[in-house]
């Protein structure tokens, strides 16, 4: 129970950052990809903060044996740079530069009920489960990434 | 550069930074978006409740952020149907098939140096711009 309640505080100040950095709007996302326009670098430094202090917490963690309300840290396994990495960010990136939507933005911004948004978090719903439905087709052993 | 807005960046960032140190010393979990949804297609037992409830803070969030009487900036998507199916299908599809986003890879995988995410965090930024490039420059949408 407690670490329900602590995914859901973690998740609503995962919210509150994309807000107040106003990453939910994807016009923000879009102005940091046009670097041949009017570039805007508000994401850089968004991720230049979020980064060390994501770094600060992982430093702490170190010491511990478990975490706090739960049994094993879930630390990615695979080392490899493969296929399915390199392949699965280019198509990210294609559809993000696409909208400047990425899943973090999108369903955060689910809330103002912005058909677009809606619909877009809809079609990567579809996406994901299209993978998963392939992936259990063709490997025995799920992947369970991040 | 007259869009950015360095101080609330800064703010957000550090709160997003926040809530990926305490689900990882709480859970264990990195605060990868994708995963996070994407893994409840093939769900375990034991491992949804905790990201019905991330998701549901995330949602809640920007709204009682407004209720409470904070600013929210517009949401205006400019591009057609067409386009955002096409981008919603290959961010859900390409991120679960690359195993993270700009949330797993972009910020917690480098947080951690690991040389997977920096891979795939320069590759989705380099294809985004491109594809950026292409639509506004080229073909003008």
């Amino acid at each position: 129970m407690r670490s329900v309640l602590a995914a859901l505080v973690s998740g609503l100040l995962f919210g509150l950052g994309l807000t107040v950095s106003q990453m939910i709007n994807p016009a923000k996302v879009t102005g940091f990809l046009d670097l041949f326009g009017d570039w805007d670098p508000s994401l850089v430094l968004v991720m230049a903060t979020a980064i060390p202090v994501t770094a600060l917490g992982y430093a702490v963690a170190r010491r511990r044996r478990s975490p706090i309300c739960s049994s094993d840290f879930n630390l990615p396994t695979r080392t490899q740079i493969d296929w399915p990495l390199t392949a699965g960010a280019v198509l990210f990136g294609v559809g993000w530069g696409l909208v400047g939507y990425c899943p973090g933005p999108a369903v955060a911004a689910l809330g103002f009920g912005n058909p677009a948004t809606v619909l877009f978090v809809g079609s990567m719903l579809v996406g994901m489960g299209t993978y998963s439905g392939l992936n259990s087709l063709f490997s025995r052993q799920p992947r369970h990434a991040l | 550069m007259e869009h950015f807005t360095p101080v609330s960046a800064a703010i957000g960032g550090t709160l997003i930074g926040l809530s990926a140190a305490l689900l990882w010393l709480t859970n264990g979990r990195i605060a990868g978006i994708s995963g996070i949804v994407g893994s409840l297609w093939s769900p375990r037992t034991g491992d949804v409740a905790w990201r019905i409830a991330f998701i549901i803070g995330l949602v809640a969030s920007p709204v009682l952020y407004a209720t409470a009487g904070g600013t929210i900036p517009k949401i205006t998507i400019p591009a057609s149907s067409v386009i955002v199916i096409t981008a919603g299908l290959l961010v859900g599809f390409g991120t679960r098939l690359g195993g993270g986003c700009t949330s797993g890879h972009g910020v917690c995988g480098l947080a951690r140096l690991s040389p997977r995410s920096l891979t795939a965090t320069a590759l989705f930024m380099t294809t985004g711009v491109a594809t950026s490039f292409v639509l506004r420059h080229l073909i003008g949408a």
